[in-house]
Parts: structure tokens; sequence; C-alpha cells
């Protein structure tokens, strides 16, 4: 069967590896390049870049590290931040990304993920979500988490699946940085209204947490996580190794 | 030399690269002349059946492929460019493929038990029936290989090398003679990807 994926996440400013906690107070990390062999060798199933820069020039370093890191990782690569258009598919694909994952450029463009399903495949469009309680609703939030856009979450993942996502990064901010373990209310909800892989983020902290989404949260596919990666507080073979124990399904 | 197909069809930036990674010279081509000169060839590809053939045989190289195959070359096909080895396909309608393994591609939906999500994606084990073949001279009993399909090669057993389990028995790796075929994307599949290429250049 699918095993069950454990995705490190490498975002990148400037060239360089960087993690936020509750997206504010970031600090720089390390080599994007040196932590994307260190993450494959240590067994990761995947790997994220975020691209967190504004400038164009950082976008030239954001992609010239992304073509670096695909000619010698050949694992399944997802790239986002700042995908705004299918010309932006396009220069990350051909740098080596095999999926790409789209967030704010989906808000501000309803044709954006159709468009880009159709071109280049369900398979290859991942539709990223920071998602807040309001008042008890799962609400939509733009700009890094900052901004409430009035839109229900749920909804929306529905509509993206339905024009073509192939795959959810449901990103809790509730739980995001707390390393309380994944916001598991969420992940259900969006897993009994959408049919596509789910990808947890925010709020892992142990390894725990991943036996607990993995173990009594069937309808999630992987689990995302950086700075307890990155600080080496969760050491990806071990735990791979402890959730087979579990018996979840690992690749090894 | 390894010649890499280029027909318009999917991303071959990773294919070769992992080739170069493993220190084989490659070149990427539409070239019949290229592929006449080269010792293997690797047909990839990416996207739907009925679009994949129609620009292959427009790029004039499918009796080069023939040819090359019938003469004994080493032929990889890779995702949808393994499905094109075969006889048919019935993804949208019904299209002839090259003919090239017999059997038939099929979509998954129809045959997978209720539950399973389609498309097929992500890593899964190999399970390799025919452990003597010379392609797997570097693989092993827990390797696990990156599948992204929503179809999949039925009707095909005596060609079948290895297969995944997903609910049902998914085609995993095919040969007819000099003709093999993977379902799953070896460029993806970390260490045990780069194995199967490396026995592939090799053969």
């Amino acid at each position: 069967m699918i095993t069950k994926r454990i995705i490190p996440c490498l975002d990148v400013r400037d060239g360089r590896v960087v993690k936020g906690v509750n997206f504010e107070g970031v600090q720089d990390v390390a080599d994007p390049v040196e932590m994307a062999r260190f993450y494959n060798q240590a067994g990761a199933d995947e790997l994220v870049f975020y691209d967190i820069t504004a400038s164009v020039e950082g976008r030239g370093i954001f992609t010239e590290v992304l073509r670096r890191v695909a000619s010698e990782i050949f694992i399944p690569l997802t790239v986002g931040g700042g995908i705004r258009t299918l010309d932006d598919f396009d220069r990350v694909l051909k740098c080596g990304a095999d999926k790409v994952s789209v967030n704010s450029g989906a808000i501000a463009d309803p044709d954006l993920i159709p468009r880009a399903a159709q071109r280049y495949g369900d398979q290859c469009v991942v539709l990223s979500m920071d998602i807040k309680r309001v008042d008890g609703r799962f609400m939509l939030f733009a700009k890094g988490g900052r901004v409430n856009t009035g839109i229900d979450a749920l909804e929306w993942a529905e509509r993206g699946v339905a024009n073509g996502a192939g795959e959810i990064v449901a990103n809790s901010i509730d739980t995001d940085g707390v390393k309380g373990g994944f916001d598991l209310e969420l992940l259900d909800a969006l897993a009994a209204r959408v049919d596509v892989p789910i990808i947890a983020s925010g709020g892992a902290g142990r390894m725990e947490d991943f036996a607990e989404l993995f173990c009594n949260h069937p309808g999630v596919d992987a689990g995302l996580a950086a700075s307890i990666f990155h600080r080496k507080e969760v050491e990806i073979g071990a735990l791979k190794r402890y959730l087979r124990e579990k018996g979840v399904e690992m690749r090894l | 030399m390894i010649a890499i197909i280029d027909y318009g069809v999917g991303n071959l930036f990773s294919l070769s690269s992992s080739l170069r990674y493993l220190g084989l010279e490659t070149t990427v081509t539409a070239d019949a002349k290229e592929l006449e000169r080269a010792d293997r060839i690797i047909l990839p590809g990416v996207g739907a059946f009925a679009d994949a053939i129609a620009k292959l045989r427009s790029t004039g190289l499918v009796d080069t492929i023939r040819a090359q195959a019938a003469a004994g070359k080493p032929l990889l096909g890779i995702c949808l460019g393994m499905q094109l080895l075969f006889d048919k396909s019935y993804e949208y309608g019904e299209h002839e493929g090259l003919g090239l393994v017999p059997g038939q591609v099929v979509p998954l939906a129809d045959r997978l038990p209720a539950g399973l999500k389609v498309p097929h994606i992500g890593w899964n084990r190999l399970q390799i029936l025919r452990k003597e073949d010379p392609l797997f001279k570097y693989s092993g009993d827990e390797d696990y290989v990156y599948y992204v399909h929503s179809y999949y090669a039925d009707n095909c057993a005596e060609s079948t090398l290895a297969v995944s389990e997903y609910g049902i028995p998914v085609t995993g790796v095919v040969r007819c003679g000099s003709v093999l075929g993977t379902q799953f994307h070896p460029e993806k599949s970390g260490e045990a990807g780069l194995r199967l290429l490396r026995a592939f250049s090799e053969l």
C-alpha cells in the first residue's frame, strides 16, 4: 500500500532557509541545498520549498537553489510561494519541481487552479491553505496568515479540488508553532469533504503527534513540519522507524 | 550514451539529472539518427495517452523506435511512456499504442476496491516477481518507488516483472525482450530508483 509521508518544509528567503514561529520572528537556519541533502539522506519522502522572498532578485536566487537541489536529489519536490500565474508554474517546473503549491495566487485568480490543472495535470497542483478558527468556523486566511478572507476554508478546499487541485496542504494557524500536536479536528473535517491526499501542517512537536495523526486519522496522508526537523528535535529516520513499529506503512 | 526521447511531453529535468548524477552520458533528443547512435533509449511521458501518442507519432520517430527495439536495443518507457508501449489504452476512448508489449492500459478506478483514492500517488513497495532479471541486479525487498497515475497496464502477466499492492496488484515493471517499462518514476524514487536506472544502463 501507499506509505504515509513525512515532509520537511524549507522556507527560503534570499537563498537561505528560515522558519517563522506563528509566521513572525523569522530566523536564519541554513543552506537549503545542504539541508535538502541531509533530509534526503535521513529518509524524507518529499521536500517542500516555499519561496518567501518578495524581490525579483530573490526569486532568481530561489530558482537557482531549486535547480541545484533537483540536480542531485531524486525525490518529489513541491514548490510554493509567490505562485500567481501559469508562467510561475512553468518557471519552477523547469527547474525540477514536481508539484506546485498555490495559496494567495488561487484566491486572487480563481482561474489559476483550473488552468494549471488542465495544462500540467491535477497531480501537479497543490492547494495550500492557511486556516484559523473564527467564531467556531474554519476560515481561510491570506497574506501569510494575517488577513481573514471571509471564505469558509472547507468550502474553499472542496471548490479547489473540483477545479483540479490534486492535493491539499492544511496549515492550521491555531496550532502552528505551538508544538501541541496537529489540528486533528480541522483535518478530520477536511478529510470528510475532499477525496484527494491531505497533508497536515502546523503543530507537530513530538513523534507521538505523528503517531496520533496516522494511527487515528486515516484520511490524512502526510505530515509536514519545519522547525522540529530543522532543530533536530525530531529526527526523520527515527520517526519513520517508530511509526512503522506502530503499524504505519513507512518507506524506510 | 542514453537517448531520452523529447516529444514535448513532460518535464525531463529530473530524468536527465538523475542519469547525469549516475555519471551516464545522456542526450535529450527528437533526432532519429541520435536514437540509432545511442546504446539505450528512454521514452518518458506524463499527461494523457491520446495526446502523448499523437505527439510521439508527429515526431516521425515511431518507426525508428520500433526498429531499434526489434534490433534488441534496450528501451525503457517511464510512467505514461511505459503505457505507450502497450497495444491499446482505454483512457478517454480507445487508442492504439506502440504494440511493443502485449496488454492494455485500463482505468484504475474501475478495478480498485472502494475507499482507495485515484490517482495512485505516492510511495509504494516494489514486489519483485522475477528477481533473476538483471534490471533488479541492485534492487532489494525493501525498495519503495514513487507512483503518480490513474491508469494501469492489464492483461500483461507474462511480461510483468514487478507489482505494487494498491487494493489490486498494480503492474509496476514490465519487460518484453529488450523493451522495458516502469509505471513509477525511477528518477523520483530516491536511491531505489537510481539503482534501477544504473541496472538499465548496464543491460
